[in-house]
C-alpha cells in the first residue's frame, strides 16, 4: 500500500482549519445544550403532568429519533423558515445543541433526583424558597454527580458533530470527503480524520478526569 | 403560640392524621410519643409545611399557616426543624452549613453572621469544627451543628423529629443535653422522642399518639405513672 503524506501536507492547513470548527461548533453545542438541557430537565420533572409533559415529548423525539434525520430537518426545514435560506453552521451549532439538551435533561433530572430528599427539606425548613434550595444546596451537589456522565455526553457530541459535515460544515470531515473527491483517495483523509478525532476525545476525556478529581477533593 | 385545629393529613387514600387539636404556649416543652407509624413526623412536619395539609388549620403567633396569603417561606425561617438524619449540607463546611440561611434568606450581612454562628458553634461545644466538613463529624456532633444552623435563624419554635434515633448510645447524651439548655433558656419545643428519660425531665407535657389520634395528653409523670387509656397503657409498657 502506498500512502501518500504529501497529499496529508497537502491538506494540512484545512484539517487545521476544520479542527477549529469542530472544536467551535462542538463547544457551542455543549454550552447551549447543557443550558437547554438543564432547562428541560427542570421542566420534566415539574409535578403538574400536564405541563411537563412537552418536555417529556421533546426528550422522546430527540432521543427516540437518528441525529442525521433530526440535523436535516433543521437544516432543510427549521433554518429556511427562520432565516429564509439554508446555513449550515447554524444548522449544525442548533442540531448539536437540541440533541444533546434532551440526552442533558434526563442527565440533569438523574442527577438533582440522586439527591436525598433531607436536603431539600432541611433547606425550606430554614426559609429558603424552592430556587434559592436549588440554586445553593441541590444544584451544587446535584452537578457533582452529573460530571461523569455530562463528560461522556460531551465526548459523543464532539464525534456526532462529524455528521454536520453533510450540510456542509467545513469541519474535519468536511475536508476528508473534499480530500477523498478531489484525489481519490481514502486512508489518507479519513486515517487523519480519525487520528484528530482521536486526539480531541482524549484531550477533552483528559481535562474531564482532572475536573472529576479537583471537585472530588474539594 | 401554636394552635392545631382538627389537622387532617392523608397520602392518597392513607388518612394518617384524623382528627388532631393541640394547642403548645410560648415556653412550653411539649413531648411527643407514640408507637411507630401513628403520625408524629407526619404531624410535626405539617407544623411548619414540610407536608401540605389536608384538612383542619394550623395558626402559628395566631397566624393561620395554611392561608393561601401566608408566605409559608417567612414562617419557616421562625420554626426551626432538627431531623433524624441530621440532613447537613455535605458539601458546606459546618460554619457555612449555619451561616447560609441567615446570609440568604434573612440578608444578614456575612460577618455578623459568621460571628453569630461561631457563638452557636461554642454553645454546643463545636467551635473547633468550624471549618470541618460534615462527613468528618461523628453523629453527636452532627446533630448539634443542624441544632446550631436552625438556631442561627433565631426561631421562636423549634421542632425535633426523633433528634437521638440515627445516633450510637454513647452519643445520646449530648444531644439531649444540648436540647435540655435550650429548654432552660425558656425556647417553644415539641419532640418527637424515644427518650422517656427526657420527657420525664424536660417535658412540660407529653402527647400520645396512636392511629392518627392524640389518644391522652398529660404533664409527664402523671401520663407515665397513671396513664387512662388503654393504649397508652400497651404502649408504655413495651417502651419503659
Ligand atoms: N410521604 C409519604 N407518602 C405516603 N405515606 C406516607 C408518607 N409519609 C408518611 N407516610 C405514612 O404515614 C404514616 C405515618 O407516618 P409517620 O412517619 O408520620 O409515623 P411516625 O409516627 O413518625 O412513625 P416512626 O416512629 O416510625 O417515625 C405511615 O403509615 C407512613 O407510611
Ligand atoms: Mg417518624
Amino acid at each position: 500500500m502506498d500512502f501518500r503524506f504529501e497529499l496529508i501536507m497537502d491538506y494540512l492547513p484545512f484539517f487545521l482549519r476544520g479542527t477549529l470548527y469542530t472544536i467551535g461548533i462542538s463547544l457551542l453545542g455543549i454550552l447551549f445544550g447543557t443550558i437547554l438541557g438543564l432547562l428541560i430537565g427542570l421542566g420534566k420533572m415539574m409535578k403538574n403532568k400536564i405541563l411537563a409533559f412537552p418536555f417529556l415529548l421533546y426528550i422522546s423525539f430527540f432521543r427516540g429519533t437518528p441525529f442525521i434525520v433530526q440535523i436535516f430537518i433543521i437544516h432543510f426545514g427549521v433554518v429556511p423558515a427562520i432565516i429564509g435560506t439554508t446555513n449550515g453552521i447554524a444548522a449544525g451549532i442548533i442540531g448539536l445543541s437540541l440533541n444533546a439538551a434532551a440526552y442533558i435533561a434526563e442527565i440533569f433530572r438523574a442527577g438533582i433526583q440522586s439527591i436525598d430528599r433531607g436536603q431539600m427539606e432541611a433547606a425550606r425548613s430554614l426559609g429558603m424558597n424552592h430556587v434559592q434550595a436549588m440554586r445553593y444546596i441541590i444544584l451544587p451537589q446535584a452537578f457533582k454527580r452529573m460530571i461523569p456522565p455530562l463528560g461522556n455526553e460531551f465526548i459523543v457530541l464532539l464525534k456526532e458533530s462529524a455528521i454536520t459535515a453533510l450540510v456542509a460544515v467545513p469541519e474535519i470531515m468536511y475536508w476528508g470527503r473534499a480530500f477523498q473527491g478531489q484525489y481519490y483517495r481514502v486512508w489518507e483523509p479519513y486515517l487523519t480524520a480519525a487520528f484528530i478525532y482521536f486526539i480531541l476525545t482524549l484531550t477533552l476525556s483528559y481535562l474531564l478526569s482532572r475536573l472529576e478529581k479537583r471537585l472530588a477533593t474539594e | 403560640m401554636i394552635k392545631v385545629e382538627k389537622l387532617k393529613k392523608s397520602f392518597g387514600a392513607n388518612e394518617v392524621l384524623k382528627d388532631i387539636n393541640a394547642s403548645i404556649k410560648q415556653q412550653e416543652v411539649v413531648v411527643v410519643i407514640g408507637p411507630s407509624g401513628s403520625g408524629k413526623s407526619t404531624f410535626l412536619r405539617c407544623l411548619n409545611l414540610l407536608e401540605s395539609i389536608t384538612g383542619g388549620h394550623v395558626f402559628i403567633e395566631g397566624i393561620d399557616i395554611t392561608a393561601k396569603t401566608t408566605d409559608i417561606n417567612k414562617i419557616r425561617a421562625e420554626v426551626g426543624m432538627v431531623f433524624q438524619q441530621f440532613n447537613l449540607f455535605p458539601h458546606k463546611t459546618v460554619l457555612d452549613n449555619i451561616m447560609l440561611s441567615p446570609i440568604k434568606v434573612k440578608k444578614i450581612d456575612p460577618a455578623k453572621a459568621k460571628e453569630k454562628a461561631l457563638e452557636l458553634l461554642r454553645k454546643v461545644g463545636l467551635e473547633e469544627k468550624a471549618d470541618a466538613f460534615p462527613d468528618s463529624l461523628s453523629g453527636g456532633q452532627k446533630q448539634r451543628v443542624a441544632i446550631a444552623r436552625a438556631l442561627a435563624m433565631e426561631p421562636k419554635i423549634m421542632l425535633f423529629d426523633e433528634p437521638t434515633s440515627a445516633l450510637d448510645p454513647e452519643m445520646v447524651g449530648e444531644v439531649l443535653e444540648v436540647m435540655k439548655q435550650l429548654a432552660k433558656e425558656g425556647m417553644t419545643m415539641v419532640v418527637v422522642t424515644h427518650e422517656m428519660g427526657f420527657a420525664r425531665e424536660v417535658g412540660d407535657r407529653v402527647l400520645f399518639m396512636d392511629g392518627g389520634y392524640i389518644v391522652e395528653e398529660n404533664v409527664p409523670h402523671e401520663l407515665f405513672d397513671n396513664p387512662q387509656h388503654e393504649r397508652t397503657k400497651a404502649f408504655l409498657s413495651k417502651v419503659l
